[in-house]
């Protein structure tokens, strides 16, 4: 099998990512909930991985970030957390339903919201941006990358904006969390949503989130959190305040795990790799007649996906031929990104999605090329 | 049953905030343990440092040193 569907979840991890999680059980209690040495190595095992994520994204302190099963949840939280009937958001077509679907549930609700559409290269424009501020904009809503085209937004340009205006700025990095750089502090990232299976190489089921010190989000949830059992009210303390209940700490030790492997062999070598491979893939199909490649490839800041058709064949299709017949994994259809598919006028045909990780090949790579100029040619 | 002694007992806003203390702590090799919060000083659950009274001084320096803040500093016997 030739595994090409990373922007969905990685599925080869480093090994000590999977070696910490099986040592996790029948050793860690649980995390905040006593003073027993298993709760102990819990809550030090959460810790930890807190401060990784502090280091990874140049937040000031373990305590802006918060744990949660995914990106979903963590978006759900800040969306459903921070906007009120009356508030004004700017979003893009670029964004992927755990962005959209909240918002449209805020709308319902009284929420305006602006979608900024794409230009031929499905990229935004942050002038367009600009001008959609309004007096009662309250937040820019938008991922770091598409997880169609793997073009990425800029967080400075858009950081620049939110500073101008004192609008929160709320990213959705689950392309890029472990992948690419980003200093919350520099880019003036008010809350940055992420998901642990991903480019972070850990466990399904970790996710989190940043939350700038005195940004203020409404809990979705609220119940156990191991102090202050009688007050009637949850705490209020980050980042206590945003995880009730019990938290996945076997799959946060995976997390942990993951994140000493990232900071040992350095990201931008493993970037560097994955890229390398997105481009020699480029490079291999881009040219063969009846082949459409989506997004922008004259940078090589972007995700390392390349979503293309061949002719006006069902995306389905073409990927249920390179699973039989080749044993290469790709992930057809809308991916959960319908805005983007319309700006494409891909919304009928979808799109075959092949996403790359460091731990492939160039071997891999060739025979994902021959496969496609195989079927082009068919 | 042990015999109780006076001791200092460092409350924390967050159980985060309690294992920054513990890190922070075990790194420096400075004196004391977590404990669960006795229920002299609330019956909410919780973890706090526990330290013994002639380390006060010398643990509240290290603190303010570290930009660790506590939620309270109690006396109990324990």
């Amino acid at each position: 099998m030739i595994y090409l569907d990373n922007a969905a979840t990685t599925l080869h991890k480093p090994k000590e990512v999977q070696e910490a999680v099986i040592a996790a059980f029948g050793q860690m209690g649980n995390s905040g909930r006593g003073a027993s040495e298993p709760a102990l190595k819990a809550l030090g095992t959460v810790y930890d991985a807190r401060e990784a994520l502090a280091r990874l994204f140049h937040a000031e302190n373990a305590s802006e970030i918060v744990f949660t099963a995914n990106s979903t949840e963590a978006l759900n939280i800040a969306i459903k957390g921070i906007l009120d009937p009356g508030d004004h958001v700017i979003t893009t077509v670029l964004e992927h339903n755990s962005v959209l679907r909240p918002l449209y549930e805020c709308r319902r609700k009284g929420v305006e919201m602006t979608i900024l559409t794409c230009d031929e290269y499905a990229n935004i424009s942050y002038e367009e941006m600009e001008k959609a501020v309004r007096k009662n904009t309250r937040a820019i809503i938008c991922t770091h990358a598409s997880n169609m085209t793997g073009n990425m937004i800029s967080l400075e340009s858009v950081g620049k904006i939110a500073a101008k205006y004192g609008i929160l700025f709320i990213v959705d990095a689950s392309q890029t969390a472990g992948v690419w750089e980003i200093d919350v502090q520099k880019y003036g990232i008010s809350v940055l949503c992420f998901t642990g299976h991903k480019g972070l190489m850990g466990p399904q089921g970790t996710g989190g989130m940043y939350v700038k010190s005195g940004v203020k989000i409404r809990p979705l949830l609220s119940g156990g959190s191991g102090i202050d059992s009688y007050n009637m009210h949850h705490t209020s303390q980050m980042p206590e305040a945003l995880e009730a209940g019990t938290l996945n700490g076997h799959g946060i030790a995976g997390l942990r795990a993951a994140l000493s492997f990232l900071e040992r062999e350095g990201m931008e070598r493993l970037r560097k790799r994955e890229l390398e491979l997105m481009r020699r893939f480029y490079n291999g199909v881009a040219e063969i007649p009846n082949v459409k490649v989506y997004g922008d490839f004259r940078t090589d800041r972007r995700a390392a996906i390349v979503s293309l058709n061949i002719g006006d064949y069902d995306s389905a299709e073409i990927s249920d031929e390179l699973s039989g017949r080749y044993g290469i994994v790709t992930r057809p259809g809308a991916h959960c990104a319908p805005l983007m598919h319309e700006a494409l006028g891909t919304k009928i045909q979808g799109a075959v999605r092949f996403s790359f990780s460091h731990y492939n090949t160039e071997e891999e790579i060739d025979e994902a090329i021959r496969a496609v100029k195989e079927l082009a040619e068919e | 049953m042990k015999k109780r002694e006076k001791k200092i007992v460092i409350t924390f806003h967050t159980t985060t905030d309690a294992m920054a203390m513990e890190r922070y702590c075990k790194k420096r090799k400075e004196p004391g343990r977590l404990i669960p919060v006795p229920g002299t000083i609330s019956a909410g659950c919780g973890l706090a440092w526990c330290v013994l009274p002639q380390e006060r001084e010398h643990l509240l320096k290290v603190m303010e040193e570290g930009d660790i803040t506590p939620q309270a500093v109690h006396e109990c016997m324990l």
